[in-house]
């Protein structure tokens, strides 16, 4: 009798644990809640603030290369309205097409343009997906500060370092000049939409060299880590990895056909750095337009917040006359 | 011919005693290679990331900047997770393992099961999320909700516990259970007041482990739609959330020195709540064997 009395009292003790905690939870929730209110009453204080009462939804989901971009913009607007939730999803360009042409998010992020069977689908499921432009991405191909034999590459010489198909393992099979020493690769894995792009442009969709002196990761800051302490590395990601460790990376320019340009702010805007620059995109879901929390949100969205995560993120932003002609074209739709 | 004798057995005997010493040194090498392991792993984060803790990192939401974010969503969403979780799976694990020891019939189809659920405790969790994706979030419309994640995650450390309260049910001595028939009473009655209190501190022991693993997974959270970045926490169990792992891999992966730092500082956390879960256990588990 006194075991199932025990045995009783711990059964409870458990429920009790899960219903504390999550009572707990939002109790704490709300506290923090008014705490934001407060202070976002206190903020507008002789501001009219017509979106101050605005609540709702707001869901993101897609590419992790503009998570950090969206990241900023939704904090920033949260900031200003607390009484809205935006759970943003760093899933990948593709996990987030396959939710939003289903019509289950508002903002799908993608670091590339979506594919025609993604349209398809969505026309087949009746959601419309509006394209918008957030920033220019400059994909940099990189060597360590010690390496003292490379500053620029042709887009014929990145193909000889990096198909498999010409079979060159030492930095000397490419150019005679260079020292006789194996080539080493970091490259970010095959899942990433930034490899997708360093495939379709560079390797044209044939495959890359595999095996020893490859690394593959999706963890960027492990190829910066890689490059940086062997001169004879090379590799490539997003720009923004570069810049936040430029003292210790070399950024390489690329001949694209029209002599070698590096990457920088100037170069990826105005896409003299070709073809290795990309846009980055959110593509916004036609019906959610109708909600007053969207609209807002889109508004604060391309009216700076987008630059503005782009410049501290270390993306490009578009020219500001762009982000202005996108937002008066979506304006069109719900003003 | 006896001294031959005696000097081949001090021989053989000297053979012995460094054989001895040998493996002992070999197995204390196995075991100082894993406390040194740890140890580098603890110094490692700690150094990194202790300065950086404090009330305000708990209390934070996540942040585009590192001196602003902290992992309370992620705390509170793991510990709502993990609720969810311990109710679920715990319920259902222990009354399978009763069922499967006390009740199932000794046949093929209970070795079939039996050898399912242990094959189930070693597939890899994504295969559990995309299982939570189609059943909880599409079939059952639980759309992309705490839980759907909390039941996914049930799902995933079910066969772990069931494993382990099988286990803890078949330690119960037999003369315990047979002592319970030869007074009267029934098959209910016995396994409710002799085998459950004997197993108790083996089935806690395996629940709460298992509640640890959840609580360390991302993989199935990022499947069933858990955020990365939310300012706000859960309003009920069908809102958006996130998990402390997903935060801390959403720091490690971002440019810049100061990252890694926010990182550690979520793995101190997150080492933290691993660590009560698990004294609570020990400290239950104590209570219960020294009744025994």
């Amino acid at each position: 009798m006194q075991n199932l009395k025990k045995f009783a009292l711990l059964f409870s003790f458990i429920l009790i644990i899960g219903v504390l905690a999550a009572c707990g939870g939002s109790d704490e929730e709300e506290a923090s809640n008014e705490e934001t209110n407060k202070e976002e009453t206190n903020a507008n204080n002789g501001e009219s603030n017509k979106d101050a009462d605005l609540s709702g939804e707001i869901k993101l989901a897609g590419s992790s290369t503009v998570f950090p971009i969206m990241e900023y913009v939704t904090y920033e607007f949260v900031q200003e309205n607390p009484g809205v939730n935006t759970p943003l999803e760093s899933v990948g360009s593709g996990g987030g097409f396959e939710r939003s042409t289903k019509g289950e998010i508002d903002f799908s992020n993608a670091s590339r343009p979506i594919k025609e069977e993604e349209k398809a689908l969505a026309e087949e499921n009746g959601i419309e997906l509006i394209e918008t432009v957030l920033a220019y991405d400059g994909l940099s191909v990189v060597v360590s500060k010690e390496n003292d034999f490379l500053e620029e590459l042709t887009m014929e010489q990145l193909r000889d370092i990096f198909l498999s198909e010409r079979g060159n393992t030492k930095w000397s099979d490419i150019d005679p000049s260079w020292p006789d020493e194996e080539i080493v690769i970091y490259s970010p894995g095959h899942d990433s939409g930034t490899f997708d792009y360093f495939n379709e442009v560079v390797l044209e969709e044939k495959p890359m060299r595999e095996g020893e002196g490859v690394t593959l990761s999706e963890d960027d800051n492990l190829l910066v880590r890689g490059i940086q302490e062997d001169p004879y590395a090379i590799g490539f990601f997003g720009y923004a990895y570069y810049v936040a460790n430029e003292d210790s990376l070399k950024v390489l320019a690329i001949d694209g056909g029209n002599g070698p340009v590096k990457p920088s702010g100037e170069t990826i805007q105005d896409g003299t750095y070709s073809p290795l620059s990309r846009p980055l995109f959110t593509y916004i879901n036609a019906e959610s337009l109708k909600k007053p929390e969207v609209q807002a949100f889109t508004d604060f969205l391309l009216s700076g917040a987008a630059a503005e995560g782009a410049e501290l993120v270390g993306y490009v932003p578009l020219p500001e006359e762009e982000y202005k002609s996108q937002l008066e074209a979506l304006q069109a739709k719900y003003k | 011919m006896a001294l031959q004798t005696g000097e081949k057995s001090t021989k053989r005997m000297k053979n012995r005693i460094r054989k001895n010493k040998l493996f002992h040194t070999l197995f204390f090498g196995a075991t100082a290679l894993s406390l040194v392991i740890l140890a580098m792993l603890f110094y490692r984060i700690i150094s990194q990331g202790a300065g950086n803790l404090s009330w305000d990192f708990i209390k934070n939401f996540p942040a585009p900047y590192p001196d602003r974010a902290g992992i309370y969503a992620g705390l509170v969403g793991s510990l709502l997770l993990i609720a969810i979780v311990a109710v679920v799976s715990i319920t259902i694990g222990v009354a399978t393992a009763i069922y499967l020891e006390e009740y199932a019939k000794k046949n093929k189809l209970t070795s079939f099961i039996q050898s399912n659920i242990q094959n189930l405790a070693g597939v890899p969790s994504i295969v559990f999320g995309l299982l939570g994706l189609t059943f909880f979030v599409y079939i059952l419309n639980f759309d992309f909700s705490l839980l759907s994640g909390g039941l996914t995650m049930s799902l995933l450390v079910l066969p772990i516990i069931v494993v382990a309260a099988q286990e803890a049910i078949r330690s119960v001595p037999n003369d315990l259970k047979e002592a319970s028939y030869g007074m009267g009473a029934t098959k209910w009655q016995t396994v409710l007041r002799v085998v459950i209190p004997a197993a108790l501190p083996g089935m806690i022991t395996g629940s709460i482990l298992a509640l640890s693993r959840a609580i360390g997974e991302t993989a199935p959270l990022l499947v069933v739609g858990a955020a990365t970045a939310i300012y706000a926490l859960p309003d009920s169990i069908f809102g958006s959330y996130t998990a402390m792992p997903i935060q801390i891999y959403s720091w490690i992966s971002k440019p810049g020195d100061e990252w890694p730092v926010v990182a550690a500082t979520g793995i101190i956390i997150l080492l933290i709540v691993l660590l009560i879960m698990n004294t609570i256990a020990a400290l239950i588990r104590n209570k219960f064997q020294r009744r025994n």
